[in-house]
């Protein structure tokens, strides 16, 4: 929480910011009294953590509305967003990163990791633009805008958002089906595997029975700790694609000094971070049996 | 006599020059792989253009044609021009320079800085070790990407915000990597003779332990250095980078993919291009080293 206030100590002065170079300083000097930021930083941080605790998260500096409803619909829209990246990738990812380990050292492995390499060091934005180019320009497919037209449909809304979901979709692809492929190798490699094969079980019986539940948790906390670097593809996703979430939130607020309205966005991705390590956290103690013993 | 002498001889020398052969082995491993040479030829030739791109390309990448903005690619302008006239080929090839020098600049900045932490913290351990460690987690509690545009908006856009921005920010992750290698090492006979010796903690950390964990530390570099050019690429794009006019291939994508729905593609797709050929270049330089050194 302090981190915030390194937030309120930004160089910066936001009745400068809000007002323009050409405005008076007289004019600023009132500006920023009304916003209160010229009052003393230990006065301003105490206020803002009470207003915090009964729920407000005070008022923007740029559009003098109340931050908390534009928070509330830009965190809705990005989610959808991250929903449908989400949907897309995890099981695509994880049965790649199975299929991989399967044919580990052969070309459907080779393919496949070939793949993932690139797709974890292409920057989102670059991925995007591809897209934009094969699939909205040339192909004509799929709409340029993220935004659907109002009143739309939940299909109309899934189908506006697919082509920004693929570049967030591409860098956890990466990621989920390297941590997949990792964790099917070793399990394929482990003992009770070969015992089970020595029993005389078919194969597809030991990959779904002894092969896929042991190999998939480390992968579970990788989904859930890539939570928190995707917001960082949603600030690139979002602003090429001119989509209101709380990735072109955060953006707008930092370039334009609207610090109440920055704080509370940063503590909301904070927060949602923290929630999806301990989900994460959670997922796994129930799903491996020998921490659930420990805990006994 | 001779013959028993002989198989005594090579292991005192293995000692003596373990760093030296360890490169060496290193070194015919990467020779041989593929990955290693088609990554190395491509980060090669984005160098060429870092240092010479400005002299190289057919027009200077500032020169205006305003008789022809939007041309498409064509004998005259290879890959067309852009709004102004600017020639798209010269830009690319000058645009080079902005990203590899900043992503070289933050992760030269991030190893040196990480390496000193992961030094102190791993050989000096106890409440170094500890106060440094919980900083370095509320350092990583944010993406990467959110906390340089809280830095770079608060401190102004500029290529060495984003380079200091960058640098400070893998120094921890650098840190942890050195740290590990440091704990596993400070264990050896090396290190406890040279503490019987009554030496010095710096020459200890510097003179001793550090050649040793050099092969972990050549690794993270590579690594990260990938890393760098994707997160200088991303903030150049948003406009936290490097200023116009200057050629960036961040840049020049965000300033023109407003026209690319009027059909002027070639305007963002070689630079896209480009960042995308120097980023999997880099990967796979990183990942054929990082083989070579299991």
């Amino acid at each position: 929480m302090i981190v915030f206030l390194a937030g309120q100590k930004l160089p910066g002065d936001p009745g400068r910011a809000i007002l323009g170079p050409l405005a008076q300083e007289s004019g600023v000097r009132q500006l920023d009294h009304k916003l209160g930021v010229d009052r003393p930083l230990l006065t301003q941080y105490d206020a803002w953590v009470t207003n915090l605790l009964h729920g407000d998260l005070g008022t923007s500096y740029e559009y003098n509305r109340p931050i908390a409803p534009m928070i509330r619909t830009a965190l809705a829209n990005s989610l959808k967003l991250a929903l449908v990246a989400f949907l897309m990738c995890v099981p695509l990812s994880i049965l790649a990163g199975v299929v991989a380990a399967l044919s580990y050292g052969n070309w459907p492995d080779r393919t496949i990791s070939v793949i993932g390499l690139s797709a974890l060091g292409l920057p989102e934005f670059v991925s995007g633009v591809f897209l934009i180019l094969i699939f909205g320009i040339w192909l004509n497919v799929l709409p340029l805008d993220a935004t659907p037209p109002p009143g739309a449909g939940p299909g109309t809304q899934v189908y506006h958002l697919i082509m920004p979901a693929i570049p967030i979709t591409l860098v956890l692809f990466g990621y989920i089906m390297r941590m997949a492929r990792a964790g099917t190798i070793a399990v394929l490699d482990a003992d009770y595997t070969r015992t089970a094969v020595l029993k005389g079980l078919p194969r597809r019986t030991v990959i779904l029975r002894h092969v896929l539940p042991n190999a998939l948790l480390p992968t579970i906390t990788v989904v859930a700790t890539q939570v928190g670097y995707m917001v960082g593809g949603l600030v690139l996703v979002e602003y090429l694609f001119h989509y209101q979430g709380i990735g072109a939130l955060t953006y707008n607020a930092a370039t334009n000094k609207d610090f109440p309205m920055l704080e509370a966005a940063v503590l909301v991705i904070g927060i949602i971070y923290l929630v999806c390590t301990l989900v994460a956290d959670i997922a796994y103690t129930l799903l491996n049996p020998r921490l659930r013993l420990a805990a006994d | 006599m001779s013959a028993t002498a002989a198989p005594i001889e090579p292991s005192g020398a293995v000692d003596a020059g373990s760093a030296s052969t360890l490169r060496r082995e290193v070194w015919r491993e990467l020779r041989h792989s593929r990955s290693f040479l088609i990554g190395m030829t491509i980060v090669l030739v984005w160098t060429v253009c870092a240092v010479a791109g400005y002299h190289i390309g057919p027009y200077t990448p500032f020169e205006q044609n305003l008789n022809a903005v939007n041309t498409a690619p064509s004998g005259s302008h290879w890959f067309g021009t852009d709004q102004v006239g600017r020639d798209v080929f010269s830009r690319v090839i000058a645009g080079a320079r902005s990203v590899m020098l900043v992503a070289f600049a933050a992760t030269l900045l991030g190893t040196i800085l990480g390496t000193v932490l992961g030094l102190i913290t791993g050989y000096l351990r106890g409440w170094v070790d500890e106060s440094l460690s919980r900083l370095i987690d509320a350092l990583l509690a944010l993406p990467v990407v959110v906390t340089a545009v809280l830095v770079v908006a608060a401190l102004g856009p500029s290529s060495i915000t984003v380079a200091l921005c960058i640098g400070v920010i893998f120094a921890p992750l650098i840190a942890r990597t050195v740290r590990t290698a440091v704990i596993q090492e400070r264990e050896l006979d090396y290190i406890t003779a040279a503490r019987l010796r009554d030496e010095r903690g710096s020459y200890i950390m510097f003179s001793e332990l550090l050649p040793n964990v050099m092969p972990p530390i050549m690794v993270e570099f590579t690594v990260r250095l990938g890393y760098a050019i994707f997160t200088v690429a991303s903030l150049s794009f948003l406009g936290l980078g490097i200023q116009l006019p200057t050629p960036d291939w961040g840049l020049d994508i965000s300033q023109n993919i407003s026209v690319v729905s009027a059909g002027y593609w070639w305007e963002v797709l070689f630079a896209a291009a480009a960042i995308a050929s120097l980023v999997i270049g880099i990967n796979l330089v990183a990942d054929a080293i990082e083989k070579a050194m299991e």
